[in-house]
């Protein structure tokens, strides 16, 4: 465990001096700021529109943060030669990918904790007397356990794929994807032939669901709290493709040449 | 190699070339019709597009009046096939039909079961309370109002937009000044549209309480619907002329007239009910008999008209009144 979250720890400290989520957490300030001084018939407590665009810009960043940052960390290691005299010390190659895997999982942790406490203040400027601080809580954990599942897809792609870049590209298309019609490819399925048909079903039935951890209409329209068993439930699953994920990262990384 | 004053020359030259193109074209510019010069900045920056996120945005506005349940693209909609929102002011046709309570459906396996908690799942309308179920939270209903405001200012040719926002304005916001500015900018972006007269005459009527006003746009909707068709609008004539031509003549309806019968139906019994307070019953009689013939329950109009008759036998013949 020591050597995981001393692996974690350096990757941490690589996305702190790395300058992305500061650009993307000022240029996120930048656009609420603007979108909320607009006046919109001289009634300042309309609210939502608001919720939805600093939402809405959450998590575009946090998906490029945990694409971006996960994409590069295997990669960068080989190509600075450093990956070798890494694994010269007392570190097994499993203990690499969970080291890596944690540290990026964290770092996108914190910097949901930035965007989350920031839209929680802009939240509050306008809407007084309503502070559903277990909602976002709810948002917020849910939000980062998906991220967790993205962080081990692009983990796993960033061994197979040939360059971050790719693999990057690839991620982002699979997690749109999900997001857009992950939900309804059953439906879809029904208007296909065989064997179409079936591979659309069992592709329904294989991918993870990200559209779980969205919970943005629930917060912006001030919807009541999620049953906490659900929450639960929906946690455990996360952790399940994230370990299988795992798992598929340390089979190719036990491999992989690392030269 | 020349020397520095030939240079200078030069540039002298070329400036006094660029200032005589410029000075030649800049007229041709300004009168030419694809100058983006004068648009706002959604015209240059998207073009006539702009209308198909305009739409966009206007059913963005519905889904938060329904606080975010709506169907999607692969959902059944054909129960949100008219925005609610517009529905609700009652001067809109709906064409909704189907059960808007569950377009989901049932449920289908466990991934849909499951992910049914993490998403809105009740119908509700945010000028009924919305997700809490509190009347007293009607007022969220100006949640709608800036994407109907990027709808106008997008697409400024449709006259619904206005009259959504303005009875939503005047109605849960008792902002009726703003309402006011909306349908006046509407007027001027569609003149003549009946559906902005109709709902400006209501705002007259409801909110100032100025009779005279509201009697002068509701017959100037009158009169725009009858324009319509085309037979009707060749002469310039007072509009309860026009209206007692058109009473006269065979229902022969023009597609528009057609598809936006509703909003006669409305200005007239709104014309009606303003004369019979009035106790002009014989006007009061014509405008309701307008509205009975494009309504969709003559039979309710025609209880109202023959209740205005029996008042105008007994204003003129008192003396025939039933003994008993």
């Amino acid at each position: 465990m020591k050597n995981i979250f001393a692996v974690a720890g350096v990757v941490i400290k690589e996305l702190y001096r790395r300058k992305d989520f500061y650009v993307l957490f000022i240029v996120t300030i930048l656009i609420c700021l603007v979108m909320a001084s607009i006046n919109i018939y001289d009634d300042a407590n309309i609210v939502r529109y608001l919720k939805e665009v600093s939402l809405d810009l959450i998590w575009i960043c946090s998906l490029v943060v945990a694409v971006t940052t996960t994409a590069r960390q295997i990669p960068a290691e080989r190509e600075n030669r450093t990956l070798l005299p890494l694994l010269a010390k007392p570190l097994t190659r499993t203990q690499l990918i969970l080291g890596k895997f944690l540290g990026c999982w964290l770092a996108c942790g914190m910097a949901l904790l930035c965007f989350y406490v920031f839209f929680g203040a802009l939240a509050a400027s306008r809407e007084h007397e309503h502070w559903p601080l277990l909602n976002y809580f709810q948002a917020a954990v849910m939000h980062w356990f998906m991220l967790g599942i993205i962080v081990a897809l692009s983990l796993l792609g960033s061994l197979v794929f040939a360059a971050p870049s790719s693999n990057s590209t690839i991620c982002a298309v699979i997690i749109g994807g999900i997001l857009f019609v992950g939900r309804h490819l059953d439906q879809q399925a029904l208007a296909l032939r065989e064997p179409t048909r079936a591979i659309v079903n069992a592709l329904y039935f294989t991918i993870p669901h990200l559209e779980f951890y969205d919970l943005r209409d629930l917060v912006i329209h001030n919807w009541p709290l999620i049953a906490w068993k659900y929450i639960g439930l929906a946690l455990l699953y996360a952790a399940g493709y994230m370990a299988v994920f795992l798992l598929g990262a340390c089979l190719v990384f036990r491999r992989k040449a690392v030269n | 190699m020349a020397s520095p004053r030939t240079y200078l020359l030069l540039l002298i030259a070329l400036l006094v070339a660029c200032f005589g193109v410029a000075a030649h074209l800049e007229p041709e510019f300004q009168a030419w019709r694809g100058s983006r010069s004068t648009g706002d900045i959604f015209n240059i920056a998207l073009g006539d597009s702009r209308r198909m996120f305009a739409n966009s945005f206007y059913v963005k506005a519905d889904e938060y009046y329904h606080s975010g349940y709506y169907p999607s693209i692969f959902d059944d909609r054909t129960a949100f096939q008219t925005a609610h929102m517009a529905a609700d002011t009652g001067a809109v046709n709906s064409k909704n039909h189907g059960d808007e309570h569950g377009f989901l459906g049932p449920v289908r396996n466990w991934i849909d079961g499951f992910g049914r908690h993490f998403f809105p799942d009740r119908h509700t309308h945010l000028d009924a309370g919305g997700p809490a179920d509190d009347l007293s939270g009607s007022q969220n209903v100006r949640e709608i109002l800036p994407w109907l405001k990027l709808s106008a200012d997008l697409d400024p040719d449709n006259a619904q937009t206005y009259t959504v926002t303005a009875y939503w304005l005047r109605e849960r916001m008792n902002n009726v000044t703003e309402a006011d500015a909306v349908l006046h900018e509407g007027l001027r972006n569609c003149p003549g549209s009946y559906d902005i007269l109709f709902e400006l005459g209501r705002l007259y009527y409801e909110s100032y309480h100025d009779r005279d006003r509201a009697r002068n746009v509701w017959e100037e909707g009158v009169r725009q619907w009858l324009n319509l068709d085309p037979d009707m609008a060749t002469q310039r004539r007072p509009v309860d002329q026009m209206v007692a031509d058109w009473l006269n003549r065979p229902l022969n309806l023009v597609k528009a007239q057609k598809d936006n019968q509703l909003v006669l139906e409305q200005l007239t019994t709104h014309l009606g009910k303003l004369e019979e307070e009035e106790d002009h019953l014989p006007q009061a009689i014509q405008w309701f008999q307008a509205g009975q013939r494009v309504s969709e329950t003559p039979d309710v109009i025609q209880k109202r008209i023959d209740g205005l008759n029996f008042k105008l036998g007994q204003k003129f013949h008192p003396l025939l009144k039933p003994l008993f």
